[in-house]
């Protein structure tokens, strides 16, 4: 297993940038997601790590040794891709076994990883059939069975759920990541789905616009978005951004008469962060909003939406400023009704507007 | 009455075939198409069984009116086209007879001394097949090969002026054979090619080259590359991704381009009637002469050509599993 280390790492197409430099160190046994909207640059940065794009600029070292210039094969990592690209003209039992015969296995070694890797995923029974034949599901199996019967140093997947229907996606998710857990092999994940993200990643790797946004675990990227795009891209709905003005301890909404009363510990980084006042957005997830008659935030219903346990509500604190609230089943909401909340103290974020970074507390310290 | 569209067929459909296809006007019509393509079948093999009989007719029967169906076959025109012949004069006669009653004399003698005469040799129509079959197969050969890589790297690889490129290759096509025929006899005869094997495998390579690469190209495009690249992360060399991978999936195209292009070289007539007399000369040119030579041999010319029918055949045939999905040119693979 291995450390993947991505130093100023670059990738033009003529003029066109598909992957701004980026710096990332995916450590051993780690299980990375690259999560992104389409077209970020997902796929060109995992297919640099495999060497089959070549880097505008920039390192990619492999367990500290610089591999960016070395052929695919030379490089001891395993690519699943969406398509699984199996192979359709020989057998399910050839296609597993194929990287294998690259490396000149006896053919007593191959039967044996092979079997051992069948075993594993289960699709024994498959062995003789064609890829072609199979369903969605078993193709991907397979497409694993051929990158992990190597054993390689690296595991590369570009969106391999993607083609698979929801159902299917949620089991297969497991099982990969419990495949993960066996083996612990080094990982990165490749996907636009944030659910898939937040359920199967040790660390999440957000990007957009050929960037890294922000790095952290699950519950960092959740709670503590870097900055604007994170905050609205992860979670669904993404998290609230209403428009503020600050000053004194107060954010003046736009639009009612809404004050929100800053938390005490916020209080000196705002300030700091803001050079006293000025404008900011009061940024909170529609699960920290919390429905009281005597909130100090209020709006109108404008829709209602049942899912399942809880109700979602879309409320306008504004002329067009439309925030999300979850609230239990048992409150009736009518569409015009007037509601009242308060926000969680403890989940509440600030945002500045003009560079659309996350304030922090730590900055101000 | 109730119509098919209320009642349906009336038996269990348990064959593959969409809803309107069933009713029995549909199956009328498909029935007419059927034999319309039938119909035409026939008419498109008349001359090849007219051929085929031709062959195996004595000289009498062949020019008889009307053409007689039923006849008794003979080898006449294979000893024809196979030898050399000489009459017999009346003197020496008895002699042969004697000879053939004996048991002295092959089967084709046999034959020539029914008509007179005695074989004094070979013929060269054996060896113009033997050209046809050489040049004809090394430039196929050839030309497949060379259009495989080229078409190849068209396909995968960003080359400059690639556009320009397959228009150019493309362009050797556009003259008719009879226009470059006098230069190209004017370059060969001063690079002592004229009349060799090698000028003339080199001249169908190149003319075969341009529709190889071309057809190879579709056939390689539609190849996902994932399947290339999924190789080379596996271990593989670009070349051994090529030939482990590209190759078998490209095999029908393979199979198609490979017909075609025997087809071309073996039936190719203008240039092998001005570039070659008589070492490389080919089968095609040679049947046409026999044309002039004295009377008339129909039956030889129609087993030269039976003869010159048959290696396409064999070829086409043997390939034919690949061909029915190759001639759609990729557009149902999978
Ligand atoms: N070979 C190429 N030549 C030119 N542009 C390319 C090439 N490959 C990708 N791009 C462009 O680079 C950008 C990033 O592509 P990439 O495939 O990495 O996106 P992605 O994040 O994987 O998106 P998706 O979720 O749609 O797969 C896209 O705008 C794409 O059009
Ligand atoms: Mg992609």
């Amino acid at each position: 297993m291995a450390t993947i280390e991505l130093q100023k790492v670059e990738k033009r197409f003529g003029d066109f940038q598909a992957v701004k430099p980026m710096d990332l160190t995916i450590h051993d046994g780690e299980f990375v997601v690259l999560l992104g909207p389409s077209g970020c640059g997902k796929t060109t940065t995992l297919r640099m790590i495999s060497g089959l794009e070549a880097v505008t600029s920039g390192t990619i070292l492999l367990d500290g040794r610089n591999v960016t210039w070395l052929h695919p094969s030379e490089r001891d990592i395993a690519f699943v891709f969406q398509l699984y690209a199996l192979y359709p003209h020989i057998s399910v039992r050839d296609n597993i076994a194929f990287p294998l015969r690259a490396q000149g296995e006896s053919k007593e070694t191959i039967e044996k990883r092979v079997k051992e890797v069948v075993d594993l995923l289960q699709i024994g029974h498959l062995l003789d059939a064609r890829p072609g034949k199979l369903s969605g599901g078993d193709q991907q199996r397979v497409a694993l069975a051929r990158a992990l019967v190597r054993r390689p140093a690296a595991f590369l997947m570009d969106e391999p759920l993607g083609a698979l229907d929801a159902d299917f996606r949620e089991s297969m998710r497991a099982e990969i990541k419990q495949l993960h857990i066996d083996q612990h092999a080094t990982t990165v994940y490749v996907t636009h789905d944030q659910v898939e993200a937040m359920a199967m990643g040790d660390r999440i790797v957000v990007m957009s616009d050929a960037e890294i946004q922000q790095i952290g675990t699950p519950s960092e990227v959740y709670y503590k978005p870097a900055n604007v795009f994170v905050a609205r891209f992860i979670g669904s709905p993404g998290m609230n951004l209403a428009r503020g003005h600050y000053s004194e301890g107060r954010v003046r909404l736009k639009g009612q008469n809404n004050v929100y009363a800053v938390p005490d510990d916020w209080q000196q980084a705002l300030g700091k962060a803001l050079g006293g006042s000025g404008d900011v957005l009061v940024g909170f997830r529609p699960e920290a909003a919390r429905i009281s008659a005597d909130g100090p935030i209020a709006g109108e219903v404008y829709a209602t939406e049942l899912q399942g346990a809880y109700v979602m509500l879309y409320i306008n604190i504004n002329e067009d400023e439309i925030i999300h609230i979850r609230a239990e089943r048992i409150h009736q909401h009518q569409i015009g009704d007037t509601v009242r909340f308060d926000i969680d103290p403890r989940m509440v974020r600030f945002f500045d507007p003009a560079s659309e970074r996350a304030i922090t507390r730590e900055a101000a310290q | 009455m109730a119509t098919f569209y209320e009642t349906g067929p009336g038996y269990p459909v348990t064959e593959s075939i969409r809803v309107d296809r069933v009713s029995p006007t549909a199956r009328r019509i498909h029935a007419v198409r059927a034999f319309v393509v039938l119909v035409f079948a026939i008419i498109t093999l008349i001359p090849v069984f007219v051929m085929g009989i031709t062959a195996f007719k004595s000289r009498a029967d062949v020019v008889s009116v009307p053409p007689k169906i039923i006849f008794k076959p003979t080898l006449e025109g294979f000893v024809f086209l196979f030898t050399e012949r000489a009459v017999v004069s009346k003197v020496r006669l008895p002699e042969f007879q004697k000879k053939a009653e004996a048991g002295e004399l092959s089967l084709f003698e046999r034959i020539a001394l029914n008509t007179g005469q005695e074989i004094t040799g070979p013929s060269d129509y054996v060896d113009r097949l033997k050209n046809s079959l050489i040049i004809a197969g090394i430039s196929t050969i050839l030309s497949v090969g060379l259009g495989l890589f080229a078409a190849y790297a068209f396909s995968r690889f960003p080359i400059g002026g690639k556009d320009d490129l397959l228009f150019f290759i493309l362009s050797t096509r556009m003259l008719p054979p009879v226009v470059v025929t006098i230069p190209l006899f004017l370059m060969y005869r001063q690079l002592g090619l004229h009349d060799s094997h090698l000028g003339m495998i080199l001249l169908y390579t190149v003319f075969n080259l341009s529709l190889s690469v071309w057809l190879l190209k579709g056939f390689i495009d539609e190849i996902p590359i994932e399947y290339e690249e999924a190789a080379l992360v596996d271990g593989y060399t670009r070349f051994q991704a090529f030939y482990k991978i590209v190759l078998p999936q490209a095999v029908t195209g393979i199979a198609a381009t490979t017909v075609f292009c025997l087809i071309f070289a073996w039936n190719e007539y203008a240039f092998a009637l001005m570039l070659t007399s008589d070492d490389a000369r080919t089968a095609p040119p040679s049947i046409a002469t026999m044309l002039g030579r004295g009377g008339i041999e129909w039956s030889a010319i129609a087993a030269g050509s039976l003869g010159f029918l048959i290696p396409v055949v064999i070829v086409t045939f043997a390939l034919r599993n690949y061909l029915l999905r190759g001639v759609t040119f990729g557009a149902i693979r999978r």
